[in-house]
C-alpha cells in the first residue's frame, strides 16, 4: 500500500517537473557550471596561479578579452577563464561540503528534538534560537576573524550557520510523522526508537532536506563569495569566486571585467540552484498546482 | 496577553545570554595572546604580564566567563586593541550612520517590494507578474557587493551621477541604499504577492465583494490589511539580514558605519571590536524581534484571543 502511493506521488512529481521550464534552465545551469567545475583541467591549459609577462600590457594593468586570454587577465597577468574554472571548483566544493556537513547535523538534530520532546527538544531548540539571533554575516565575520582563514574554516563557517534553519525544518515535519498511526503500531511491534527514527521518520524527511539544500547551496555560494569578499574567506592566492571580485574592487574603473566575469559566474550558479529547488519544491507540493 | 509577554521577554533575555554565551567562547578560541598583541612584539614580558593581569586574563575560564557575562550586562563590551577606546562607545558612534543606511534600505525594500507584489497579484501572470519574479530570483541570486561594485562602476563612474561612495549627502545614501534594498524588496513583493492570492480566495472577500464594495474598497480594507500582516513579522526577520547585509555595503561603499567599523576591525586583528558588534548586532536583532512580534499581537486582534 504504502509502495504503491510513493510510487504514485513519484510519476506525478517527475510528471509534474518535467512541465516546469524553470526546472530545465535551472537543471542546464547547473550542468553548465558544476561540468565545467569538474573537466576544468581539459578546458584550459593553464595554471590559474601562473602569473603571465604577456598577460599585463605595457604600463602593468590587466587586459581586457582577448584573442589570447578569452576573459582576459587580472592584476597580476594571472588568466582570468582558468582561474574562473578553478575558482568554480573552490567556491562550489565548499558550499556543496558544507551543505552536506549541515544537512546531516540539521537533519540529525532535527530528528532527536522532533522525536523526544520535552528537554532533549527544548535545549535544543533554544541553542538552535540562538544560532538564528546571530546575523549570518556577522556570525560568520566573528568566525572568521578567530579562525585563521582557510578553506576547511570556511566550510566550517558555512555549516555552522546553516543547519540552524534545517533543524527547525526537519523538526516541524518530524512532528507531524511522529503522531501517525505506522509510527504506533512500529512501536507496537517492539521497535526500538532508534529503528523508528531511523527506519520510519528519516525517510519522510528527505524531501525536505533535498528541497532545503538545494536552495541552500546557493546562499552558500552568496555567503562564501561575500566571506572571502571581506577577507575572511578563502585565502588568496587560491583563486574563489569571491576573492577574484575581491581583487577587481580597487580596480573596477581600470579594469571591470575582473568583477563581472565572476559575478556572472556566481549569478549563474545561484540562480541554477534557486530556480531548480524552486520548482521540486513546488512539483512535490499539491497546492501550487492550483495556484499558479 | 500580559503573560504571554513576559514569557517572550524572558525568552529574548535567554538567548541573549546564549549569544553572550558563544560571543565568549568564540574569543577564547582566537589563537595568539591578545595581551601580547595590545603590547606590541618587543614589549617586555613583564608589561605582557601586567595587561594579562588587568584584563583579568591571568584569572581560570569560568572566573573569566562570569565577569565578560557581568560587563557585557553592563555595557561594557571591552576595550578596542587598537585603540584603547571602550568597544560600546565605538559602536555607539557609528550607529547613526549605520541606521541611516538601513531605515533607507528598509524604505526601498517597503517602497518597491509592496507596490510590486500588489500588481503581481492583482495582474496575475501578466508580464508584471512575470518580470516581478524574475525580478526577485535575480535579487536573491546576486551577491549585494559585487552588485554594489558594478553599480558604482555604472553610475560612479561611466554616467557620474552618483559619488563613488563615502558618506555626508543624501546623494551619498541613494545608491548604498537601493543595493542594500533589491534583494529584500524582490522577497517582499514575492510574499506579499503569493498572501494576496490567498487572501483573494476567502469568502468574506467574496462576501465584501457581493454586498456592492468597489474593487479597490476591498482591496484596500478586506484584501491589504489581512496579506501585510504576516510581513511585519518578515521585516523583524529581514533586519537581520539587513544588518547582516550592512556590513558588506557598507565595506563596498565606504559608508562609515558599524559594519565597515567591524571590517576594518579584521584587517586590524581588533577582536574585541568585532565581537562587540556581534554581540550588540544580535542583541538589537532579539530586541528587535521582540517588539516587532508585541507590535502583531496589538495589530491581529486574532492571536490576542487564541
Amino acid at each position: 500500500m504504502v509502495q504503491l502511493e510513493t510510487k504514485a506521488n513519484n510519476r506525478t512529481f517527475f510528471s509534474r517537473i518535467r512541465r516546469m521550464p524553470r526546472a530545465w534552465v535551472g537543471l542546464a545551469f547547473v550542468l553548465l557550471v558544476l561540468l565545467s567545475a569538474l573537466f576544468a583541467p581539459m578546458l584550459t591549459q593553464l595554471d590559474p596561479l601562473a602569473q603571465f609577462r604577456d598577460g599585463l600590457s605595457d604600463v602593468g594593468t590587466p587586459l581586457p578579452p582577448n584573442a589570447q586570454y578569452i576573459l582576459g587577465t587580472d592584476h597580476l597577468g594571472r588568466d582570468l577563464w582558468t582561474r574562473l574554472l578553478y575558482g568554480g571548483q573552490v567556491s562550489l566544493a565548499i558550499s556543496i561540503i558544507a551543505n552536506v556537513t549541515a544537512a546531516i547535523l540539521g537533519t540529525l538534530i532535527g530528528l532527536l528534538a522532533g522525536y523526544y520532546s520535552g528537554l532533549i527538544d527544548s535545549l535544543l531548540m533554544r541553542f538552535t534560537e540562538v544560532l538564528l539571533a546571530f546575523p549570518a554575516i556577522l556570525l560568520a565575520l566573528g568566525l572568521g576573524s578567530v579562525l585563521r582563514p582557510s578553506i576547511p574554516v570556511v566550510i566550517l563557517i558555512l555549516a555552522v550557520i546553516t543547519w540552524p534553519t534545517l533543524a527547525r525544518v526537519v523538526r516541524s515535519q518530524v512532528l507531524s510523522v511522529r503522531e501517525r498511526q505506522f509510527i504506533e503500531s512500529a512501536r507496537c511491534c517492539g521497535g526500538s526508537d532508534w529503528y523508528i527514527i531511523f527506519q520510519h521518520i528519516l525517510p519522510h524527511t528527505i524531501t525536505v532536506t533535498v528541497v532545503w539544500m538545494t536552495l541552500s547551496i546557493a546562499s552558500s555560494v552568496l555567503i562564501e563569495a561575500s566571506l572571502s569578499y571581506l577577507g575572511v574567506g578563502v585565502p588568496p592566492p587560491t583563486p574563489s569566486w569571491g576573492n577574484m571580485i575581491s581583487d577587481g574592487q580597487t580596480r573596477y574603473r581600470l579594469a571591470p571585467w575582473m568583477i563581472l566575469i565572476p559575478t556572472l559566474a556566481i549569478l549563474l550558479t545561484t540562480l541554477g540552484f534557486n530556480l531548480l529547488g524552486d520548482a521540486v519544491r513546488d512539483a512535490l507540493d499539491p497546492r501550487t498546482s492550483h495556484r499558479s | 496577553m500580559i503573560q504571554y509577554l513576559i514569557r517572550r521577554l524572558i525568552g529574548a533575555v535567554g538567548v541573549i545570554f546564549g549569544v553572550a554565551t558563544i560571543t565568549f567562547i568564540m574569543v577564547f578560541l582566537m589563537p595568539g595572546d591578545a595581551a601580547r598583541m595590545y603590547a606590541g612584539p618587543r614589549a617586555p614580558e613583564e608589561t605582557v604580564q601586567r595587561i594579562r593581569e588587568l584584563w583579568g586574563l591571568d584569572q581560570p575560564l569560568p572566573v573569566q566567563y562570569v565577569r565578560y557575562l557581568a560587563r557585557a550586562a553592563q555595557g561594557d563590551l571591552g576595550r578596542s586593541t587598537r585603540d584603547n577606546r571602550p568597544v560600546l562607545q565605538a559602536v555607539l558612534e557609528r550607529l547613526p550612520a549605520t541606521l541611516q543606511l538601513a531605515v533607507a534600505g528598509l524604505f526601498v525594500e517597503l517602497a518597491i517590494g509592496i507596490p510590486l507584489g500588489i500588481v503581481a497579484a492583482l495582474k496575475r501572470n501578466s508580464w508584471v507578474d512575470n518580470l516581478a519574479t524574475v525580478f526577485g530570483l535575480i535579487g536573491i541570486s546576486i551577491p549585494p557587493f559585487a552588485l554594489g561594485l558594478v553599480a558604482l562602476y555604472v553610475f560612479g563612474f561611466l554616467i557620474p551621477i552618483f559619488p563613488l561612495g563615502g558618506y555626508g549627502t543624501p546623494l551619498h545614501l541613494v545608491l548604498p541604499a537601493l543595493i542594500l534594498g533589491f534583494g529584500g524588496a524582490a522577497f517582499y513583493a514575492r510574499v506579499l504577492r503569493n498572501n494576496l492570492l490567498e487572501v483573494m480566495g476567502e469568502d468574506y472577500i467574496r462576501t465584501a465583494r457581493a454586498k456592492g464594495l468597489s474593487p479597490s474598497v476591498v482591496l484596500r480594507r478586506h484584501t491589504l490589511r489581512n496579506a501585510l500582516l504576516p510581513t511585519v513579522t518578515l521585516a523583524g526577520l529581514d533586519l537581520a539580514l539587513l544588518l547582516g547585509g550592512v556590513v558588506v555595503i557598507e565595506a563596498v561603499f565606504g559608508w562609515p558605519g558599524i559594519g565597515l567599523q567591524a571590517f576594518n576591525a579584521i584587517r586590524n586583528q581588533d577582536t574585541p571590536i568585532i565581537m562587540g558588534t556581534v554581540l550588540f548586532a544580535s542583541t538589537a536583532v532579539v530586541f528587535i524581534n521582540l517588539a516587532v512580534d508585541f507590535l502583531y499581537v496589538t495589530l491581529d486582534p486574532r492571536v490576542r484571543v487564541s
